[in-house]
């Protein structure tokens, strides 16, 4: 035998075997592979025999569509009284939210959607002009909306409103000369100044509306307000955290940012609340006001804020010494380095551990139960103690155990579809 | 920037001048005494063995790494703390790595035209037109929308070159730029640096590719320990080397050519 081998034509394709395709290999490839799988297979088949069928005769067959009390409830079927859901609907969406102003939170839900759209799904038209709007000017418009005009007692003199329109003054001009210097921090604190004094302007016009009370407030609407800002706090102000905290040229900041986070989680979350609940209002200036919704959404707040803080900051780890010193080398000073080349891509690493942690928060608002807030976890146990719905525990909780799923679950796939919109073919 | 009391490059004098400098990691003395003047329009190849200082020392010219002691002055102005003064020599300086640290979440043509509309604050379409210019002088004009991850090693160093010419700069700093490649890939890099230096681009190249020093170097400069042991002008340097170090490591390096 020689050794040389010259192969003079192309081999051409052939198809797999039949016992690789179609639905028979699909079975035989993930179903019965091996005998320990097949055995799998089988035991699995039947556990959902066995458990499907009362599932669904519960939710549906045995279920009670209507009825005026549990007694009704019990006389009708055996399973499900979706009749209590029914009949206490606006508890569980709303709390004692005034029946009159429903359309309020309902605007604020619709305007969020309708301008989130654009900003989701690449494909829809004006997301820049959506964008913008849903981080400076929907904030205040959420708030207006459902809140109403919040009372400034330094609005109603004088010398307030002349302090107001000074502080207003000086920052746009702070923000100006900045901007005309090219000095990014100057710039940024005096716009962000100027930005919270028109916040709180617009805060105390409140598109005139009637003003809300806040301990009215109760169910999904609840839950939504603490996830939702929450969430629009939490972000922002992790990456500064991160950012702060791997600011080695800036030891003071850093050791604030290390203090806060380690401090921060290493409580539990339900002391965190207790702590906002009780000691924030010792540190408020004499007078004003602040209210249960407003303490927990404090604390809830900061506690997220810590925890996005150490995602953001594993995605800045991932992101090698060679994209600074590039970014550095072609003259992007720090801030155009951070957000057009360092963030971009840190933030794009952790979108798994930054929803997780956006999950995490929404479902950790059930906690402010505790505290007296009437979220729906509250108004779920509400409904079942309730003398008219008594023993309806199953079907109060199952209820608002599938809202949680259908919202966590969303936002977890809309994460897997940024992730493969956002992958531009490099794999570290 | 003209109305700011920022310095202005100086066209007129030497595009580099490194006196006296010095730089400590710790306690590790990596740059002694380091002395180079680098003439507009000249190549220099700087080599020597691993750990010598060269990169380092080339590194201390846009400000990626900090010297200690002495002067380097870029285009007339003096490198210091000044923040400001970084970012202008830096605007002046392009440099290229080794491991071409492109910005992998942008395409190819956003890579070249990032720095131009951000920091030139250039208008759109006119970096694009830039880019695309540099990018056909680098060859790779078809390749504008992908990825870099969707570019073989080869073509990604010409894009960061391109990258880098987009900025206009007057001097072009090359930190070992093919020692990453594939043997195959590495002609048409150098072939970029050859066409750079036809036109009168001050270079200066940290590399240990001998045959394009001899094409295109005015000089070779030889460290080694953190001090520049020898510089010459190639032929000299290659045929006729005065100092053992320098005649140690070309056996090395040339023993088997």
């Amino acid at each position: 035998m020689s050794k040389a081998f010259v192969r003079t034509e192309f081999h051409p394709d052939l198809p797999p075997p039949a016992s690789e395709r179609g639905v028979v290999g699909w079975l035989r490839h993930n179903l019965f592979s091996t005998w320990y799988n097949s055995l799998a297979t089988l035991v699995i088949f039947y556990l959902a025999y066995l458990a499907i069928p009362p599932i669904i005769d519960w939710t549906l067959i045995s279920a009670v569509w209507e009825a005026n009390d549990y007694k009704e409830c019990k006389a009708a079927g055996s399973g499900a009284c979706w009749g209590m859901i029914d009949k206490r609907f606006n508890l569980f969406m709303y709390g004692f939210y005034k029946a009159e102003h429903f359309w309020r939170p309902n605007l604020t839900l619709i305007i969020f959607i309708v301008a989130m759209l654009p900003v989701l799904f690449d494909k829809l038209p004006g997301k820049n002009i959506c964008a913008p709007f849903l981080i400076l000017g929907y904030p205040a418009v959420a708030l207006a909306l459902i809140r109403g005009p919040i009372e400034m007692s330094s609005f109603q003199s004088p010398i307030g409103i002349a302090v107001w329109v000074a502080l207003f003054a000086g920052s746009v001009f702070m923000g100006h000369r900045g901007a005309k210097t090219a000095n990014a921090v100057m710039s940024g604190i005096g716009y962000t100044a100027a930005y919270f004094i028109l916040f709180i302007v617009f805060a105390s016009w409140g598109l005139g509306l009637e003003p809300t009370e806040t301990d009215t407030y109760g169910g999904l609407l609840l839950t939504l307000i603490l996830a939702g800002v929450g969430i629009a706090v939490a972000l922002p102000l992790g990456i500064l955290l991160a950012l702060g905290r791997r600011a080695s040229s800036m030891p003071i900041i850093q050791m604030l940012c290390i203090g806060f986070i380690e401090i921060i989680r290493s409580v539990p979350l339900i002391s965190v609340l207790f702590m906002a609940q009780f000691m924030l209002p010792l540190f408020m200036p004499e007078g004003m006001k602040f209210d249960n919704v407003m303490r927990a959404l404090v604390g809830f707040s900061l506690f997220a804020a810590a925890y996005m803080a150490e995602v953001v900051r594993g995605g800045l780890q991932a992101i090698p010494k060679g994209q600074f010193e590039a970014a550095d080398s072609l003259g992007l000073n720090f801030y155009l380095n951070m957000r057009l080349i360092v963030l971009p891509q840190a933030l794009k690493i952790v979108i798994p551990g930054i929803v997780s942690t956006f999950i995490g928060l929404f479902k950790d608002t059930s906690l402010v139960s505790i505290i007296g807030l009437a979220d729906l976890l509250l108004v779920a146990k509400q409904s079942y103690t309730d003398a008219n719905w008594l023993g309806l525990e199953h079907t109060a909780y199952v209820y608002i155990a599938v809202i949680y799923f259908c919202i966590c679950f969303s936002m977890s796939r809309y994460s897997m579809y940024l992730e493969r919109k956002l992958h531009t073919g490099h794999k570290r | 920037m003209s109305d700011t009391n920022t310095a202005a490059a100086d066209n007129s004098g030497p595009a580099i001048t490194i006196s006296a400098m010095h730089k400590w990691y710790g306690d590790f003395h990596v740059l002694k005494d380091i002395n180079l003047t680098v003439e507009r329009g000249e190549r220099i190849v700087v080599c020597g063995p691993s750990g010598s200082g060269k990169s380092t020392m080339i590194r201390c010219i846009n400000r990626l790494e900090e010297h200690q002691k002495g002067s380097i002055n870029v285009s007339g102005i003096e490198l210091t703390n000044d923040l400001k003064n970084i970012d202008t020599i830096r605007r002046e300086v392009g440099m290229v790595f080794q491991h071409f640290n492109l910005f992998p979440h942008l395409t190819v043509l956003q890579n070249c035209t990032l720095a131009p509309i951000w920091v030139r604050k250039m208008p759109k379409a006119e970096a694009e037109e830039i880019a695309m210019k540099y990018l056909e002088r680098v060859k790779i004009p078809e390749q504008a929308q992908k990825f870099p991850g969707q570019l073989s090693g080869g073509q990604q160093q010409r894009v960061a070159i391109a990258r880098s010419l987009c900025m206009n700069p007057e001097i072009m700093l090359f930190d070992e730029p093919t020692s990453a490649l594939d043997p195959e890939m590495i002609k048409e890099v150098l072939d970029v640096m050859v066409d750079l230096a036809k036109e009168g681009m001050t270079m200066l190249v940290v590399t240990h590719e001998m045959g394009f020093a001899k094409q295109v170097a005015d000089r070779v400069i030889f460290m080694d320990g953190g001090e520049i042991i020898e510089q010459n002008e190639p032929n000299e340097f290659f045929d006729n080397p005065q100092s053992d170090r320098t005649k140690l490591f070309l056996s090395q390096i040339l023993g088997h050519s």
